[in-house]
C-alpha cells in the first residue's frame, strides 16, 4: 500500500505491506536508524517518536496507520546539525545515558512529556517517564535530565 | 515481531466499517488505536485475515454531557479522557481510571470503545464503566442497540458485539463528587493490574467492580449487597472474592488475588467515603 508521511518535517512516501511496523519502516526503509527497537512489546519505549506531537511507541503501530500523519524522530529534534534540542543538551550535560540504548526513546518521551506539563515534579516525571525502560537503571540521572531541562538551567 | 499478513481496508465512518465487517465476517478486526490488537497479532493470539482501520472515524472521538449521563464516542484516547475537565466534573472515576491504563504512549494512541471491545479481564476501563453501571451504543446493519455494562462482558476476551456491530458510544451516569476511588495493584510500572477494584457511588448506591478477578471484569456482589444491607465497609469488603473465580498466573495464585481482592475492596470503599 502506498503511504505518504511527513518525517521530520519532509514528505516521504513509500509503498508498504499492511503489516510493517511504523519503527521498521522508519528504520529499514527510510534508514532513520536513531529510533531503537528493544522490546517489541510495546513495553520498553525504546522505539518512542512522535505522532501528530504526541509520544508514541512505533512499535506498535502500523506504517499505513502513519499515512498522512506527522512523525518525528530523534533524527528531526535538534534544530540544526551544530546544536542540540535543549532536552538532548540536558541528557548529555546531566550524564543522562549509560549504554545509550533507550536515549532516543527516553529523550522523545520526555520532550513529549514537558510539552504536556512543562513544569513537572520528579514524581511527575518519573510517572510520565513509565513507559521506557532503562536497563543500565540510570534513571536518577534521566530525570535529573527532564528537571534540569523543565527548569531552563542547561546551558549552552 | 511481525504480524502475520493481513488485508488493511480503511473505513471512514462507522457505516463503512459495518460493511466491511459484513463481507468478512469474523476473519475481520477493527483496529482503533491498535494497543491491544497489535501486540496479540504479533504474538498470533489474533490472526485476522482483514484488519478494518477505524482510526480516522474521528467523529466517534468526543466527550459530550448528555443531561443525566456522560456520552464517550468509542474513539476516544485515554488521554483525551484522562485530561476531560468535564469528566473531572462529572464522572472523575473514569477520567481517573483512564490515566491508569498502561503508560503516556499507550494513552496517546489507545481508545476506550478498543478497550472495552477487547474485554481483557485485567484492562482498568472495563471495570470502571461496569462499576459505574455504564451503557454500551452498537451500531450494526440494522442499526443501534443499548448494552448494559452487565450484560456486556460475555466471556474471556469475549463481548456481546457481533462479528457486524460496532461499539460507537459509552454512556456512564454523573457521579460527581469524592465518593469513588479506584485500587490498582501491580509489582511493575505499566503493568495490568494483578487485581484492581473500582468504587463508586452512584444513583443512590455504591457499587464495586474488580478487574482480574475472573474471566470477565465483574461486579462485587455479595459487598454491594452487604453495603446495602448496612454493613461496615470492613465487614462488607470480607465478601469481596465470592463469586469470583481468580485466574493463577505467575504473579499470583488464586488465593492470593482472594486476599487482595479483599484489602483492596476495604481500602476502595474507605478512600470513596464509605465506613
Amino acid at each position: 500500500m502506498e503511504i505518504s508521511v511527513t518525517v521530520n518535517g519532509e514528505t516521504r512516501s513509500g509503498d508498504v505491506e499492511p503489516r510493517t511496523l511504523l519503527v521498521y519502516w522508519l528504520r529499514d526503509d527510510l534508514r532513520l536508524t536513531g529510533t531503537n527497537v528493544g522490546c517489541d512489546t510495546s513495553s520498553c519505549g525504546a522505539c518512542t517518536v512522535h505522532v501528530n506531537g504526541e509520544s508514541v511507541k512505533s512499535c506498535t503501530m502500523l506504517a499505513v496507520q502513519a499515512d498522512g500523519e506527522d512523525i518525528l524522530t530523534i533524527e528531526g529534534l535538534a534544530p540544526s546539525d551544530d546544536e542540540l534540542h535543549p532536552m538532548q543538551e540536558s541528557f548529555r550535560q546531566n550524564h543522562g545515558l549509560q549504554c545509550g540504548y533507550c536515549t532516543p526513546g527516553m529523550v522523545m518521551a520526555a520532550v513529549s512529556l514537558l510539552e504536556e506539563n512543562p513544569d513537572p515534579s520528579e514524581r511527575e516525571v518519573r510517572l510520565g517517564l513509565e513507559g521506557n525502560l532503562c536497563r543500565c537503571t540510570g534513571y536518577h540521572n534521566i530525570v535529573k535530565s527532564v528537571l534540569a531541562c523543565a527548569a531552563g538551567e542547561t546551558s549552552d | 515481531m511481525i504480524p502475520a499478513a493481513f488485508d488493511y481496508a480503511r473505513a471512514g465512518s462507522a457505516q463503512e466499517a459495518i460493511a466491511l465487517l459484513g463481507e468478512h465476517g469474523d476473519e475481520a478486526k477493527l483496529l482503533a488505536g491498535g494497543h491491544s490488537l497489535l501486540p496479540m497479532m504479533k504474538l498470533r493470539l489474533a490472526v485476522p485475515s482483514v484488519v478494518v482501520d477505524i482510526g480516522r472515524v474521528t467523529d466517534l472521538s468526543y466527550i459530550n454531557d448528555g443531561g443525566d449521563h456522560i456520552a464517550i464516542g468509542a474513539l476516544t484516547r485515554h488521554r483525551a479522557l484522562e485530561t476531560s475537565d468535564l469528566l473531572a466534573a462529572e464522572c472523575p472515576l473514569l477520567g481517573h481510571v483512564a490515566g491508569e491504563v498502561g503508560d503516556p504512549q499507550v494513552r496517546h494512541r489507545g481508545t476506550i470503545g478498543g478497550s472495552l471491545a477487547h474485554s481483557d479481564p485485567a484492562s482498568d476501563l472495563p471495570a470502571a464503566v461496569l462499576a459505574l453501571g455504564g451503557t454500551l451504543v452498537a451500531q450494526g446493519p440494522n442499526g443501534s442497540r443499548e448494552i448494559t455494562a452487565g450484560d456486556f462482558f460475555t466471556g474471556y476476551f469475549e463481548s456481546a458485539l457481533a462479528d457486524d456491530e460496532m461499539l460507537t458510544e459509552i454512556r456512564v451516569p454523573k457521579a460527581p463528587g469524592d465518593g469513588w476511588n479506584y485500587q490498582k495493584f501491580n509489582r511493575r510500572a505499566q503493568d495490568w493490574a494483578i487485581v484492581g477494584v473500582a468504587a463508586v457511588k452512584v444513583n443512590g448506591g455504591t457499587n464495586v467492580a474488580l478487574v482480574n478477578m475472573g474471566s470477565t471484569p465483574l461486579r462485587a456482589g455479595a459487598v454491594e449487597a452487604a453495603l446495602a444491607g448496612g454493613a461496615s465497609a470492613a465487614d462488607a469488603a470480607e465478601q469481596a472474592a465470592e463469586g469470583t473465580e481468580a485466574p493463577t498466573d505467575l504473579n499470583a495464585t488464586p488465593d492470593y488475588r482472594n486476599h487482595l481482592a479483599r484489602v483492596l475492596t476495604r481500602r476502595a470503599l474507605e478512600a470513596a467515603g464509605v465506613s
